[in-house]
């Protein structure tokens, strides 16, 4: 299958007062489309900058990222945002809700960039929420749904543009076991059932074990399978 | 769900902090407006003097009285029109609590010299031949009910002994600038009395009131009328009305320049307040700043979201303490005696003043907050622990 993400001779730094940490060094690889990718490794490997990186919320030092056949380091800010926009859905470990905003508000948020109407997006939330299986909660405010709801409502906003890719950084880090589950199981339907390319941070093997490609990030290598 | 229901429920995020700080507004806006108010009230006098009157008064001090055969050697002056002049009376009006100017005028000239004191001709003619008559203003008559007919009794100080006047006339300002809350009687009627109980107090006047043809030619006049008197006895000195009420203010000047500049102090301290707040609600906020650039949102969102914030909260307090300016200074004006400003009215100016104030104010402190939300790198906004 033609690959839905390259990442080519990727390098990154942080640069701490003067000093400079490298954080990923000369990373290559490619995703497949339709694929479930695991990205492990140990704390400060650099897991979540690559994952940023391909998510286009951060920029390389060098290299070059392709996805969805955009090479999105030549872009813009603005015309990155709009990118990110109708390309990728983000689901975060510690959910990243609007607190003042209803589970119905937080799914509608990412469809006011978009040009559809008020009927059209309710079609659409409705839809994420039914697949998260919390439609019953849309007026519901985050604090008054559980850590796995939060997550399933976070799923339900990263889906409902319906985006080519998910980045999900650590997305059962902050659960139980049972949530951890539930959560694992509908990002594993959403991608059998939806097609979508999933490329997930973990730290837990059994989550791992859901996905197609696990791979090993150490003092930024990637390692090979 | 549009941005403005959002901003709405920004607001509303912390109820209690967002509603202290549009209570601190608008008890700024409302000591501004009073602030304000009692600046433009003193000023008042200035804006409603005419430029084309002179006020010719002793030259040491006005306390000091010019003789009154001064006065046909001004009139003959060329380019003066009209000679009018006073003496201030002073007295009690039933206690030392009751404030009004009362004067002893030239019943003949004086509605002439003052056209914004508008007097029924009827009125006037009863005026000019009683001596022991008065006029009053329309606001007076109407805070003491004086009515025509009514007996005005005033125990003298500066004149001692016990004065009597019949109400013959209600004179109504011609404008809002207009001080309608002067009495007037017949400088002779005065006179005659001091002649007879201290003659050596007669024949004086406190200041005349000089109106000239051409304003232009003030200058020059003033000169012509101090010139007259040099070397004399009373030496004058002539300046034209608004000079006249200017110096008049500087002698108050020191307190309306510290009130003057406290009304923009408390600008400065909305300003601080709001400021605050939003910078508060901005910090809690990077990592959902960060959220909603990652979801694709432009920096124009974020804009609208937190200055949208910041001007609610501003505007709210600029009508709610504007709503409360009224009442309050009206109640000052209840509270300061009667007739201590005879003009005293909330000017669209200071409501305007007040009201972009608060708006400049929602606007600066909101720039602080949106620098930092769109400076914030998105990748150091997701990391940030609220
Ligand atoms: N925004 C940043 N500014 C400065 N340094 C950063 C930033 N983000 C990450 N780093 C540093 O880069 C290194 C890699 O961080 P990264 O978050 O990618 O690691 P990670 O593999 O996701 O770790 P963890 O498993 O703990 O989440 C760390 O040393 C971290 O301190
Ligand atoms: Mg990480």
């Amino acid at each position: 299958m033609e690959p839905i993400i390259r990442v080519q001779d990727v390098s990154k730094s942080y640069w701490r007062d003067s000093f400079e940490i490298p954080v990923l060094n000369n990373i290559s690889f490619e995703v497949p489309s339709g694929e479930f990718l695991a990205l492990m490794g140990p704390s400060g490997s650099g897991k979540t900058t690559l994952l940023n990186l391909i998510a286009g919320i951060d920029r390389p030092d060098r290299g070059t990222i392709n996805v969805a056949g955009t090479d999105i380091v030549a872009l813009n800010e603005s015309r990155l945002a709009s990118w990110r926009a109708t390309h990728v859905g983000f689901i975060f470990q510690f959910y990243n809700l609007i607190p003042v905003l209803t589970a119905y508000e937080n799914v509608e948020l990412p469809l006011l960039l978009t040009s559809l109407s008020k009927r059209e997006r309710r079609e659409h939330v409705e839809t994420a929420l039914t697949v998260v299986g919390l439609k019953d909660r849309m007026r519901h405010y985050p604090k008054q749904l559980s850590g796995g709801q939060e997550q399933r409502v976070a799923i339900a906003r990263a889906i409902t543009t319906d985006p080519t890719l998910l980045v999900a950084d650590e997305p059962t880090g902050d659960l139980d076991k049972h949530s951890a589950d539930e959560i694992l199981t509908l990002l594993e339907r959403l991608n059998l059932e939806f097609k979508k390319t999933i490329v997930m941070v973990t730290h837990d093997p059994r989550a791992a074990e859901k996905a197609h490609i696990i791979r090993h990030l150490d003092k930024g290598e990637l390692q090979q399978n | 769900m549009k941005v403005f229901k959002l901003i709405f429920k920004n607001a509303l995020r912390h109820k209690l902090r967002t509603a202290l700080t549009i209570l601190a507004i608008s008890i700024a806006v409302m000591a501004f407006g009073l602030l304000r108010t009692v600046v433009t009230a003193w000023y008042a006098g200035v804006e409603a003097s005419a430029a084309n009157r002179l006020i010719s008064r002793q030259a040491v001090s006005f306390i000091f009285p010019l003789p009154y055969s001064y006065r046909d050697q001004i009139a003959k002056l060329p380019g003066v029109e009209q000679v009018t002049y006073m003496n201030w009376f002073q007295g009690v009006y039933i206690d030392k609590n009751q404030f009004f100017a009362r004067m002893a005028v030239d019943a003949e000239t004086i509605f002439d010299v003052y056209p914004e004191f508008v007097l029924d001709a009827d009125q006037l003619q009863t005026f000019k031949r009683e001596r022991n008559s008065c006029v009053v203003g329309a606001d007076l008559a109407k805070q003491y009910k004086f009515k025509i007919g009514d007996i005005i009794q005033i125990e003298g100080d500066i004149y001692p002994g016990v004065w009597q006047f019949v109400v013959r006339g209600i004179y109504r300002p011609r404008d809002k600038t207009t001080d309608a809350t002067q009495m007037f009687f017949h400088w002779q009627y005065l006179d005659e009395r001091v002649r007879q109980e201290s003659p050596e107090r007669a024949g004086n006047v406190g200041w005349y009131i000089i109106r000239i043809a051409d304003p232009a030619q003030s200058g020059a006049i003033s000169n012509q009328i101090d010139g007259l008197f040099k070397n004399s006895r009373a030496e004058t000195k002539t300046e034209t009305e608004r000079a006249f009420q200017q110096g008049f203010i500087a002698a108050a000047g020191a307190i309306i320049t510290a009130m003057n500049f406290m009304s923009f102090v408390i600008i400065g301290i909305i300003m601080l307040v709001v400021g605050n707040t939003m910078i508060m609600s901005a910090r809690e906020r990077t990592r959902e700043f960060a959220v909603f650039k990652t979801l694709g949102f432009s920096a124009g969102h974020l804009v609208g979201l937190i200055l949208g914030e910041s001007m609610l909260i501003s505007a709210l307090g600029a009508g709610l303490g504007l709503f409360f300016t009224f009442p309050f200074v009206a109640g000052f004006a209840a509270a300061v005696p009667k007739g201590f400003f005879p003009i005293f009215n909330v000017e669209p100016s200071t409501i305007i003043l007040a009201v972009s104030s608060a708006l400049v104010v929602g606007f600066v402190a909101s720039i602080f907050p949106i620098q930092r939300a769109l400076t914030t790198r998105i990748v150091d906004g997701l990391r940030h622990i609220g």
